[in-house]
């Protein structure tokens, strides 16, 4: 196969810390090339340079046999290189069309928009895509997360992308909707378009990709046909050493409830849901993105308004009115949307910790000596690798970001703690220290909601599942019985009735 | 990914201060005069007012929110003193000792005009949280209407005091400090205390962050922000009393002119950012001393009074444009 995109030696450097250290790499023509890593192993920092987004600090490209200088994303663009970031480019004001051609509107003779020939191009590339349910004027923030990727994929092949760059494409999707995500890279494969692949899921990884490239701290570990290497070997040398066990012992629940919801209803959103929690207890919610299962988080917190039905916390009444009356009943929240709802990140490690429980350091004034004290106790048992407590968290790595947002939902001190997609987008390493807090967490008495859509964690984690489908519990699955297979019967409506 | 931004320049911090520094030498070189106590001290004078309306709004920017009506509510809180002022002084000329008339008459006129503003202010976060309308839009509406009550109310003239012990007040200086310039400095070293070390002063910042992050960190959003805009109120009400003392009477067109827009200018020059979310109380105290500069330095050097609006501007578009270029690796790159 002919080798596309060359790299030499390529390296980066922030503020004289190295980040990323002499990748030369071939990516040949056609091919769906895979990187992995852990956070801070450089995946990242490659893909910006190969966007444009960075400059290198040294090192060179070659992009079809001729030396590349990409200064910026519109250089990448111009010779056909596409990003697709975790976090889409898209206007949510603006409709399909409008973001596909944005900086790119086709025009009338006269100068004026073509607005028909861009609605029916849009038609057709989503046609291509085979996703002609999205309505080329349809608004962006309409759409499901799924439909916006497509979106952006759309916005790349519009423009002859040769090579598109994938960055987590999976993490929002649903298991039905990385289907119809794997087969389009399949046709794009077919229709000679390269892809870069990065995931942390290194079941997809060895699964579409034709080979693999392992980074780690910033250097290349290795590059192998996916055919090679097992998913054991991917993860060793992503962590440089053995993991054993990802998910930690479970251990029985008790039979006292903690935790008793009856007959919630919302705004079409929840039918009817209840269900116990006991105490001690890792209870799981799995189902499809839009199964109801954060707006039940959100119901039972005070964020969102209930027609009917009451919660009980070991078996006093709440009233579900806003969130300051559920953290102070003993509930927290994960959000599963980081930096949209869980952190601040202009604030620091320590004003991000303490600003649900500030409370409790304030008498009235608050102690910023009893903040750091307390923030440095999480920083050392989450091991949260930061420069320092003052440090941004916009500073920080998603996975460390994450821990922090953990440490601000158990700092209220919590009977009852709801983590939502809490190991989204962040590496093995840190997914398995989240997963043994959590376990400690049950351990010491806290019962867990467990809001996950990989089931893998699910059923690693949890010691009984409810499945949610269109606003309701369709299903419960005791541990015995809990399998992929069995959770998704439910989830997509084989079993459960409906 | 570990990618490690370069630290603030300190110069985020202290900017404001050093560009102080710069001001106070200049205008000591460009004229001597310029660092008499005598001179120093009108300065101070002359920017408390506007300064002290200033700390209210950087609570208010802070929060994500602008306040444009201080100056209208300036005039409408300052006409009330002046009429509680005369009713009371009037009402109670027969009482004896005749101090306690002159103490109760103005403390009567300090209640009643900060009462006003408070009020006034209320208004505004009411419109602001519950009304869910933008705050430019509810404050540039509150402004044309606490003007044209004001306007109203005096006829379009003026306000005079009956009380020259009002008077008195207003021009008193204190172990030879002016009373309103006193009086900047401690509101300043209390909502300093309040921003940087009270659960409110916190709030304040994460909801001009991000609300969304602060209303799921079980901050009552809507309170933090009707909060500061009652603060603003409350030092509306304090200058409407000292402006009206200074002058012992109170112009129904002019009082509060362009208030808005020093007191704005003074938040921005002195560090807070006009998106919200981070600032700094003492920078605004600042930021109205190096406005009050300018203004004595273009006095002092002749400048056409028409022109001092034009070097006022730049000022304020210059220290934004630099407070940018100090955050290295900020938002551009996203």
């Amino acid at each position: 196969m002919a080798v596309l995109v060359k790299t030499e030696g390529i390296a980066k450097e922030f503020s004289s810390v190295r980040v990323l250290d002499n990748i030369s790499v071939e990516i040949r023509a056609g091919e769906v090339f895979g990187i992995i890593g852990e956070n801070g192993a450089g995946k990242s920092t490659f893909i910006k340079i190969l966007s444009g987004l960075y400059q290198p600090t040294a090192g060179k490209i070659w992009f079809d046999g001729k030396l590349a200088e990409i200064k910026s994303p519109a250089d990448a663009k111009k010779i056909g290189i596409s990003l697709i970031p975790q976090e889409f480019n898209l206007v949510a004001d603006l409709c399909v069309y409008e973001n596909i051609f944005l900086g790119e509107e086709l025009l009338q003779k006269n100068g004026f928009l073509d607005i028909r020939a861009m609605v029916s191009r849009t038609r057709e590339l989503l046609s291509e895509l085979d996703v002609s349910s999205i309505d080329p004027s349809a608004r962006i923030q309409d759409l499901s997360v799924a439909q916006k990727q497509m979106v952006e994929i759309a916005k790349a092949i519009a423009f002859d992308s040769r090579f598109l760059i994938m960055d987590e494409p999976t993490t929002m999707l649903t298991s039905k909707e990385v289907e119809i995500l794997f087969r389009l890279i399949g046709r794009l494969k077919a229709h000679g378009v390269t892809i870069v692949y990065i995931s942390h899921k290194l079941k997809e990884v060895k699964r579409i990709c034709d080979r693999v490239m392992v980074l780690r701290d910033g250097e290349f570990i290795s590059l192998e046909e996916t055919d090679n290497i097992s998913i054991d070997e991917m993860a060793r040398r992503m962590v440089g050493r053995e993991l054993k066990g990802i998910f930690p012992e479970k251990k029985p629940a008790s039979e006292e409830v903690a935790l008793s919801v009856r007959n919630i209803s919302a705004g079409g959103l929840l039918h009817d849901i209840s269900f116990d929690l006991h105490v001690g207890e890792v209870l799981g919610f799995a189902g499809l993105i839009g199964a109801g299962r954060t707006e039940l988080a959100e119901a039972i917190m005070g964020l969102r308004r209930v027609q009917s039905g009451t919660v009980t916390l070991h078996g006093k009444p709440l009233q579900l009115r806003n969130p300051w009356d559920a953290v102070q009943a003993g509930l927290s929240y994960l959000s599963e949307d980081r930096q949209g709802s869980g952190i601040i990140t202009s604030f620091d490690v320590v004003k991000n910790i303490t600003l649900t429980s500030l409370k409790e350091y304030a008498r009235p004034f608050i102690s910023q000596r009893a903040e750091a004290e307390k923030s440095k106790f999480y920083v050392d048992r989450f091991s949260i690798k930061i420069p320092s407590l003052s440090a941004r968290l916009e500073q920080l790595s998603g996975g460390n970001q994450q821990k922090v947002s953990l440490a601000k939902s158990i700092d209220t001190r919590p009977k009852i703690i709801i983590v939502d997609e809490p190991t989204r987008g962040i590496d093995v390493k840190t997914k398995h220290d989240i997963y043994v807090f959590v376990r400690e967490l049950a351990n010491t008495g806290i019962s867990v909601i467990f809001i996950s859509s990989e089931l893998e964690e699910i059923i690693g984690m949890c010691d009984r599942v409810l499945i949610m489908r269109g606003g309701s519990i369709v299903g419960e699955l005791p541990p015995e019985r809990l399998s992929e297979e069995e959770i998704m019967y439910f989830a997509t409506g084989i079993k459960g009735g409906y | 990914m570990a990618v490690s931004i370069p630290k603030k320049l300190s110069l985020d911090k202290y900017g404001p201060l050093i560009a102080l520094a710069a001001l106070v030498i200049a205008s000591t070189i460009l004229y001597p005069r310029f660092i008499e106590i005598q001179n120093l001290l009108n300065i101070l004078r002359q920017v408390s007012y506007t300064g002290i309306i200033a700390l209210g709004m950087t609570f208010v920017i802070i929060s994500g929110g602008i306040d444009l009506s201080v100056g209208s509510m300036t005039a409408l809180a300052g006409a009330f003193a002046i009429l509680t002022l005369n009713a009371v002084t009037q009402g109670l000329a027969t009482l004896s000792p005749l101090w306690l008339g002159t103490l109760l008459s103005i403390l009567a006129a300090a209640v009643v005009s900060v009462a006003v503003a408070l009020v006034a202010g209320l208004m505004n976060g009411f419109l602001v949280t519950k009304g869910r309308i933008a705050p430019f839009i509810v404050t540039l509406g509150t402004m044309a209407i606490f003007r044209s009550l004001t306007l109203y109310i005096g006829k379009a003239g003026e306000f005079r005091s009956v009380s020259p012990a009002y008077g008195d007040m207003g021009m008193s200086v204190i172990l030879g400090i002016p009373l309103p310039v006193w009086i900047l400095f401690l509101l300043a070293a209390v909502l300093s205390f309040v921003l940087n070390r009270t659960r409110f002063g916190r709030y304040v910042c994460a909801v001009g962050s991000n609300e969304k992050v602060a209303r799921y960190s079980a901050i009552n959003v809507d309170k933090i922000r009707l909060i500061s805009y009652v603060i603003v109120g409350l030092m509306v009400g304090i200058t409407a009393v000292l402006i009206s003392a200074r002058l012992n009477s109170l112009s129904s067109t002019n009082a509060g002119k362009d208030y808005e827009m020093d007191a704005i200018a003074a938040v921005v020059i002195g560090g807070t950012a006009m998106t919200g979310g981070k600032g700094s109380i003492w920078g605004s105290v600042v930021g109205a001393i190096i406005l009050g500069i300018i203004n004595n330095m273009l006095n002092m050097l002749g400048v056409s009074p028409y022109l001092q609006g034009l070097v006022k501007g730049l000022v304020i578009i210059g220290a934004v444009s630099i407070q940018r270029g100090w955050i290295p690796n900020g938002r551009a790159e996203k």
